[in-house]
């Protein structure tokens, strides 16, 4: 099946509406039962209601704008997406952090992050503010476009955690989740930070790869993983990574789309449930992380974000009233999606919670 | 009774033999858990000869959670194509090397 280069949104399609993504999660299963309520497996281990240990992550959306459409895109990114944050909702990220000294890591996503106009402003001004700075980069970008073949050089300059996606160490999985001929522009890509140090022993320039399954199918074995994947990309293209972090598919947007369409979705849903692991609830990533959206709002993680679940409103919903203490005290919005974060070893935006 | 022999429901079932043998049943799962963590073969390597065996012993149960697991351990196609390869082999194999038993009955029975 080819990819759509048009993201739901652009194809005006029922799912996406975050409400009616909702609704989904909630329907009975075929045989007319409820998959248990997420709150109520956290309720059975004391867990509920789930609250903050301390925010030390802000994790910042910069638009949705993105060079690629990947099948299981939970923000359902695409070229067609114009929702981008400007320089002042990024100056007031900038004046939320230098009140809060507690926040040690800024991890900015999208889209594709580094298509944003004022992208490198950004990072520039965060690093100045002594944060350590982590950028999900989709690799492709740095081909994509002349402007952005410096990237390496850039993340190298500012000491920036570079975090990328590569679903496989084939071409046929990572074409068929993220489009024809990604595989190879992305190896072109790991090839050219590798070539300014990234993830070489000793260079302090972390080089991280995130994998997530091609499909109805559950990550497993992050470590045996990471071992795989450094043998082949090492043995077929010479290159090196420093981690390997195994991240679930959530069954929201475009993967969630997927998952109707091929006929998957409760099984996956079903496997999720089984999987429920009450270690890998307690290390939830919405406990250390908050999220902000483009246009300034705050929720409890990323996937909230995309479902447009805010923070409970006992706390600011918006990075111009940011108060740390204050949302250390709220109660994290729940709901079906979550258990895509609990399963098995459990899944973070840094891979498995369960060591 | 269901209508075909085999429900693919009754796969996440399986738990449930322990219900009329609880001692035995148990210590088979714990046995199996067991068998399938990293060891002298790593999880990928022995599910893929789960896979293979599967295959063999024609479980259509094992091989529904065996194809699945190879993906979630992150073994690829061919590997899992070729690990079939090896069970058929030597399910052929093993019909074939009899045919030495078949030439000498004939030898010994003929002129
Ligand atoms: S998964 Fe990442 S690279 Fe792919 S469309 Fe979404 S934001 Fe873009
Ligand atoms: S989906 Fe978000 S809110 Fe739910 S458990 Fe995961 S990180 Fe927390």
């Amino acid at each position: 099946m080819g990819l759509s280069t048009k993201s739901l949104k652009g194809q005006h399609h029922e799912l996406a509406d975050s409400l009616y993504q909702l609704t989904v999660l909630q329907q009975p299963t075929s045989h007319g039962d409820q998959f248990p309520a997420f709150a109520a497996r956290l309720k059975e281990h004391d867990l509920y209601p789930l609250t903050p240990t301390g925010t030390t992550i802000l994790q910042i959306n910069v638009g949705k704008m993105c060079n690629q459409t990947c099948k299981h895109c939970h923000v359902d990114a695409g070229p067609d997406r114009k929702e981008i944050m400007t320089r002042d909702t990024m100056q007031l990220c900038l004046d939320a952090l230098q009140h809060s000294p507690q926040i040690t890591t800024v991890d900015l996503t999208g889209g594709a992050p580094e298509m944003n106009p004022d992208f490198r402003w950004f990072v520039e001004e965060l690093s100045k503010l002594g944060r350590q700075v982590i950028v999900r980069c989709n690799l492709t970008i740095i081909l994509a476009n002349k402007k952005y073949h410096d990237l390496p050089e850039f993340f190298q300059k500012h000491k920036v955690h570079v975090v990328s996606s590569l679903p496989y160490f084939m071409a046929s999985r990572t074409d068929a989740q993220r489009g024809d001929g990604v595989f190879e522009k992305s190896i072109k890509a790991l090839q050219m930070l590798n070539a300014v140090s990234y993830g070489k022993k000793g260079s302090g320039l972390l080089l991280d790869l995130v994998y997530n399954p091609s499909g109805a199918f559950l990550p497993s074995g992050q470590k045996a993983m990471e071992a795989e994947f450094k043998r082949r990309l090492k043995s077929g293209y010479g290159i090196e990574f420093n981690n390997l972090f195994c991240i679930t598919n959530l069954p929201i947007s475009r993967f969630l789309d997927y998952l109707v369409q091929s006929g998957n979705y409760e099984g996956y849903m079903q496997k999720l449930v089984e999987s429920f692991n009450p270690v890998a609830a307690s290390g939830v990533m919405c406990r250390n992380t908050i999220s902000v959206g483009w246009d300034g709002y705050l929720y409890d993680c990323d996937f909230n974000q995309m479902l447009d679940l805010k923070v409970a409103n006992t706390a600011q919903q918006h990075i111009r009233d940011f108060e740390v203490q204050a949302l250390d005290s709220r109660h994290i919005i729940l709901n079906q999606h979550c258990y895509g974060c609990t399963a098995g070893a459990g899944s973070s935006c840094g891979g498995e919670t369960v060591k | 009774m269901e209508k075909t022999y085999y429900n693919p429901a009754d796969l996440s079932k399986f738990g449930s033999i322990t219900e009329w043998q609880p001692e035995l049943g148990r210590k088979f799962f714990d046995y199996y858990g067991e068998v399938f963590k990293d060891g002298a073969l790593t999880e990928r390597e022995k599910s893929l000869i789960a896979l293979a065996v599967a295959h063999a012993v024609q479980c259509p149960y094992c091989i529904d959670a065996y194809s699945t697991d190879c993906l979630q351990k992150g073994a690829d196609e061919a590997q899992m194509m070729e690990a079939l390869h090896v069970a058929a082999a030597i399910k052929g194999g093993a019909a074939l090397v009899h045919g030495v038993q078949m030439m000498n009955k004939v030898k010994e029975v003929s002129m």
